[in-house]
């Protein structure tokens, strides 16, 4: 029973705050320095999360084989690669670190 | 509506890698998340919830013995970054309020980042139409986990999750290469506040607080930074 209270809680509570914005700011134009904070919105969280997605184990910073495949990832972005294939090289990577440090 | 086709396709293609690595998360969570709470609660669970930061964090919360009060808390505390992301897409999602509301529910990073327009704008179409692979991806991958754990063994043995950050990376970096120096700054200080509470803030908080690096757009430019497109 207290599995489904929680998904039911989480359900709820992630549209929620996924919808907060949209229902009260929704259609409007902002003012000219809310703007300028949404625009920049988009590269600090990109670089948040490749961070995050790179370095973080919960609460642990970590440089495993996940640093490996990103990095040849983006040597492959920076060569002008496609992303799709930045990606799978980067997966192969990281795959075959994950293999050799067993 | 020939615009639509090409809208349509462009979202759809847009949200292949990111589906791939979505599987092997959704595989991830499927597998831990069984044991834990049963395979179909996991899956009902990555249906309705849809937010992996959120389930991943409430699953090891119900792992350690916690409660539902603490498990609630934690999974909401990791999605608290949508607050922000509701806010920037707003001014592009039109409509009524269920509408705008059934929009926003479709909202992920990779679907914000691959609807982002120029500047402040989202194009909330694309938006939609990079959804619908990422959530079979995600609802399929915990089903797959969840229901085939001993058998699939080690998701992470392909690697594929490490495409969540290089997609991540390969939408950064044309945004960073023609661009005003504010924002390889404002990326650059994100990444380093992120990275710097990882070990002391709870799981979803080090994101939200890169992400608000942004906040610095609120103090008006110098005109030699400011870029015009």
């Amino acid at each position: 029973m207290t599995t489904w209270l929680l998904i039911g809680i989480l359900a709820v509570a992630t549209i929620t705050v996924k919808s907060i914005g949209p229902a009260l700011a929704g259609g409007r134009r902002p003012p000219a320095a809310v703007e300028r904070v949404i625009a920049l919105f988009t590269p600090a969280l990109i670089a948040a999360l490749v961070v995050s997605n790179t370095f973080a184990d919960g609460r642990q910073l970590v440089v495993d084989a996940r640093a490996a495949g990103v990095a040849v990832g983006l040597i492959a972005l920076l060569l002008r690669a496609p992303i799709l294939v930045a990606g799978v090289l980067g997966a192969i990577t990281c795959a075959a670190t994950r293999m050799l440090l067993g | 509506m020939g615009d639509m086709t090409i809208i349509r396709k462009e979202g759809l293609a847009a949200s292949i890698p990111v589906a791939l690595a979505t599987v092997t998360i959704g595989l991830t969570f499927g597998v831990l998340a069984e044991p834990l709470i049963g395979a179909v609660p996991a899956v009902m669970m990555s249906a309705l919830v849809w937010a992996g930061g959120a389930q991943f964090a409430a699953i090891a919360v119900v792992g350690a013995g916690g409660g539902l009060l603490p498990a609630a808390l934690t999974g909401i505390t990791a999605n608290v970054r949508y607050l922000p992301m509701g806010f920037a897409i707003a001014p592009s999602v039109k409509g009524s309020l269920p509408r705008r509301i059934a929009t926003a529910s479709l909202l992920t990073d990779a679907t914000l980042l691959i609807g982002r327009g120029d500047d402040s704008r989202f194009d909330v179409p694309r938006m939609v139409w990079a959804t619908p692979l990422q959530y079979l991806g995600w609802v399929g991958g915990t089903a797959a986990g969840a229901l085939g754990a001993g058998v699939i063994g080690d998701p992470g043995r392909l690697g594929l999750d490490v495409m969540f950050p290089v997609f991540f990376l390969g939408l950064l970096l044309p945004e960073l290469r023609g661009s005003s120096r504010r924002r390889l700054v404002v990326a650059g200080v994100a990444a380093v506040v992120t990275l710097v509470l990882v070990p002391v803030a709870p799981v979803g908080v080090p994101v939200l607080a890169g992400a608000c690096v942004a906040l610095t757009g609120l103090r008006r430019p110098r005109d030699s930074e400011e870029d015009r497109r």
